[in-house]
């Protein structure tokens, strides 16, 4: 009931200030079998008088440290089933009751010649967000039914109103105009569904589908949607989370990589976790290739002065995929910086490199002791 | 990037300081290393996935195809030529994937722009035949985990011919058990053209494979009869290999009844991969695997050498360090009936030419066999390998040329004698019934 109360509270807020839309007054509804053809059926999200809005009992959230996909800005939530609550789990995803939606909505702010930029757009404000100056690509759901999750993704129509199914996936030309520098063209991907699993099917024996980012090291952070408050601690606090006070005082926290605070290491460890270890595990589809990118791995399973196995154009003709010292030498750094599909890691998600991420990971490399791999 | 014989140099760095600092002959890790049916369908039903209006909208017929495939279901590619933009992707268990032909149903990744591979399969019981996929950006099929896995009469190939930035696999199954590759062809892949990596029980037969930089490649697998094929215009032609820092090694795998001749092209992998040490001119190499049976092979004319046995001492695969576990020694290895010859004429790169001259004259050859000498010290008896650990050499006049690596190269001979013995007989690879009767 208490999680009742806050949920119509936050209702109440996000109501403030506009016309009271109603959609923001109704729930999400949960869909147990098949796929609808449009997002407005899961009433998750929805375009409404100029704002993206979210419905009753959806929750914002951000990651400390989040995937790279070509710049793309992203507004992820999470809505329960009335009454429910996620466990807390302190390395795995959290586990979340059947019922739950989780949505991932990519968009870029669009500059006034079409071209798009992952700056400048408006903030997330007042429980919505606002749609002037903003490209919203595509909002991605993942549902946990009764049989497991399901991930599927709608595409924003040109009119930005609705998001249509689209499960063998799109490509959409874009042109990337950012920070005075040259435009770039690129092909944005929206995955088919089966891609879909690509990364959220983190262990490739069971392939069962999971959400990858609601876990405790990535949510431990003041929350950008709830005024600075313990990501976690505010999940408990809205009935979102079962956890114990020991549990969140223990709760294992993943850098921001942007935030010079946290050492390199830290930092660095976080991107190729968020960015690589959903497949880079010991279970997962990469473990093929014997390189492990979670927190915990360490020497040749982290890559040290290890020969590639299977990388093909993707080694880049350097010898290991990381020689402490020698980012230049590393074949991790090549297959960031490469734009080949054949070679670029990750293999989804992305058609850009990453300059910042690979800056982060060339310093670290950089900066790591030794004197190459002989 | 530059390719040819100094590619591999930044692999065999240590090899490379400490050869200088020796001799000529010293080089030769480098060298060594590098120089240079028909089915019924059962159950399920047949999807005719047929194109709509034009080609162009079969893209999405088939995406749609295998997104809504069910088990048992057959999923019939007509006839044509079918261009992609972006991966296919199967993760349905119990599928069958049919074309009309290997040259009659093609899916063209060209104009690619998305995706490391043509088709990736991540599923079970799972066939695919009649087909061809061309031109993909990554590899051409990939199936990652699965068991019971049929290609057969598939063709992968890169139409532009060998280069550099063709994709690295043609049909690369890996973590798959019980596997039936039969009547493929692969041609052009930058890496390997048909490849078995930390698979087990796999049949590899009648297949054939050209203009790769590997043609047929085993790697960390148990248990896999090679046989029936033809490797040829490879620049090695059958690899079976152990790599470190893998979930599992590999063993047993009998090679037999191949034809494998004239993989003299010029090696075009890019560097950094393991490929990138193959000389132009292997016949069969085997590296740091254990239990190879090599018999009844036609093996010619592979200008290095017709059989190269290595280690990762010599290849440098290992270099940074390996998991305590890996046995980097090849052992038990069985080379006997093959008819060998004209091999080791013309070896690939000047370290190796110079070890020819040197040791064989400028007229002479690289023995049929050329194994790096390094043998697990651990392991020796009263100084000698015990007998189900030797490399095995009982094929007419064909001689095994030991090049002393552990001895910085410095005493290359022909060591008849020492490799004058006979291993037990590997068995055939038995598939499930339901696999082996197709």
């Amino acid at each position: 009931m208490r999680a009742l109360a806050i949920a119509a509270g936050a209702v109440l807020l996000a109501a403030c200030g506009s016309d009271a839309p109603s959609f923001s007054e109704t729930r999400p509804v949960f869909h147990e079998e098949g796929y609808p053809e449009l997002l407005s059926d899961w009433n998750v999200v929805k375009a409404e008088g100029g704002a993206l809005r979210l419905a009753a009992g959806v929750t914002p959230y951000d990651l400390a440290t989040p995937l790279f996909t070509d710049y793309a800005l992203k507004l992820r939530t999470v809505a329960l089933p009335e009454g429910t609550k996620a466990d807390y789990r302190e390395v795995d995803v959290f586990a979340f009751p059947v019922g739950t939606i989780i949505s991932k909505t990519f968009y870029y702010g669009e500059n006034a010649d079409g071209t798009v930029t992952d700056e400048g757009a408006p903030a997330f404000s007042g429980g919505a967000l606002p749609m002037n100056g903003v490209r919203l690509m595509e909002t991605r759901i993942l549902a946990h039914r009764s049989a497991g999750w399901v991930a599927v993704s709608y595409v924003w129509n040109d009119e930005q109103t609705e998001a249509m199914l689209k499960r063998t996936g799109a490509i959409e030309r874009l042109t990337l105009a950012r920070g005075g520098a040259a435009p770039v063209d690129f092909p944005y991907v929206v995955p088919n569904q089966n891609q879909c699993a690509g990364c959220h099917a983190p262990n490739n024996t069971t392939r069962a589908i999971s959400p990858i980012g609601p876990k405790a090291r990535h949510l431990n952070k003041a929350s950008v949607y709830h005024d600075g408050a313990n990501q976690i601690a505010h999940w408990r606090d809205a009935g979102l989370l079962s956890i114990s006070e020991a549990d969140l005082a223990a709760a294992p926290m993943n850098a921001v990589w942007t935030d010079e605070e946290w050492s390199i290491d830290d930092r660095a460890r976080a991107y190729l976790d968020s960015n690589c270890s959903h497949c880079h595990n010991k279970v997962g589809p990469a473990d093929t290739s014997g390189l492990d990118l979670t927190p915990a791995a360490a020497g040749p399973a982290l890559g040290f002065c290890k020969a590639a196995i299977a990388a093909g154009d993707g080694a880049g003709g350097r010898p290991y995929d990381i020689v402490p010292g020698h980012p230049e030498d590393s074949i991790l750094l090549f297959r960031m910086e490469t734009t080949n599909p054949a070679a670029m890691m990750p293999e989804l998600g992305r058609s850009l490199s990453h300059s910042e991420g690979v800056a982060l990971i060339r310093d670290w490399i950089a900066g790591l002791d030794g004197d190459g791999c002989v | 990037m530059t390719h040819g014989t100094g590619k591999t140099q930044m692999v065999f760095t240590s090899f490379r300081r400490r050869a200088a600092q020796t001799c000529a002959i010293g080089a030769l890790a480098l060298a060594l290393a590098a120089c240079g049916q028909e089915k019924a369908a059962d159950a399920g039903t047949t999807a005719e996935a047929a194109p709509a209006a034009g080609a162009a909208d079969y893209q999405e017929t088939l995406m749609t195809a295998l997104l809504d495939a069910k088990p048992g279901d057959v999923i019939d590619i007509p006839e044509g030529v079918y261009s992609f933009d972006r991966s296919l992707s199967l993760t349905v268990d119990g599928v069958t994937i049919r074309g009309a032909g290997m040259d009659k149903s093609i899916l063209t990744f060209k104009d690619q722009v998305a995706g490391a591979e043509g088709l990736l399969v991540t599923a079970s019981n799972f066939t695919i035949e009649d087909l061809a996929i061309e031109d993909t950006k990554g590899d051409a099929l990939k199936v990652n985990e699965g068991e019971n896995i049929i290609i057969r009469r598939v063709r992968t190939e890169w139409t532009g011919g060998p280069k550099t930035e063709n994709g690295a696999y043609g049909i690369y199954p890996v973590q798959t058990t019980n596997v039936l590759m039969e009547g493929n062809v692969a041609i052009g892949a930058s890496d390997a053209g048909i490849y078995v990596g930390q698979s087990r029980n796999v049949v590899v037969r009648n297949n054939r494979a050209e203009q790769n930089v590997a043609g047929i490649e085993i790697e960390n697998t148990f248990d896999a009869d090679v046989y029936d094929n033809v490797a040829t215009n490879n620049t090695g032609g059958i690899l079976v290999f152990n790599m470190p820092n893998l979930p599992q090694p590999g063993a047993r795998t009998r090679v037999f009844n191949n034809e494998i001749v004239e993989n003299n092209l010029k090696n075009f992998a890019v560097e950094g991969t393991a490929v990138a040490s193959v000389p132009a001119g292997s016949g069969v190499v085997i590296n740091s695997n254990d239990q190879v049976e090599i018999f009844e092979n036609e093996i010619k004319n592979n200008k290095t050498a017709n059989i190269i046995i290595s280690s990762v001492f010599s290849t440098g695969y290992a270099e940074g360090g390996a998991q305590e576990s890996f046995d980097p020694y090849p052992e038990g290895i069985y080379i006997h009936s093959n008819d060998m010859s004209g091999g080791g004429k013309n070896p690939d790169g000047l370290e190796l030419q110079a070890l020819k001259t040197l040791k064989f004259g400028p007229m002479g050859a690289i023995p049929d066999v050329m194994w790096d000498g390094f043998v697990n010290a651990e392991k020796l008896v009263d100084g000698a390998l015990p007998d189900e650990l030797k490399i095995c050499v009982r094929n007419g006049e064909s001689e095994i040329l030991n090049a002393d690596g552990p001895n910085e190269y410095a005493n290359p001979r022909v060591d008849a004698a020492a490799h004058d013995c006979e291993l037990p007989r590997l068995p055939a690879v038995t598939l499930p019934e339901k696999l082996a009767e197709l």
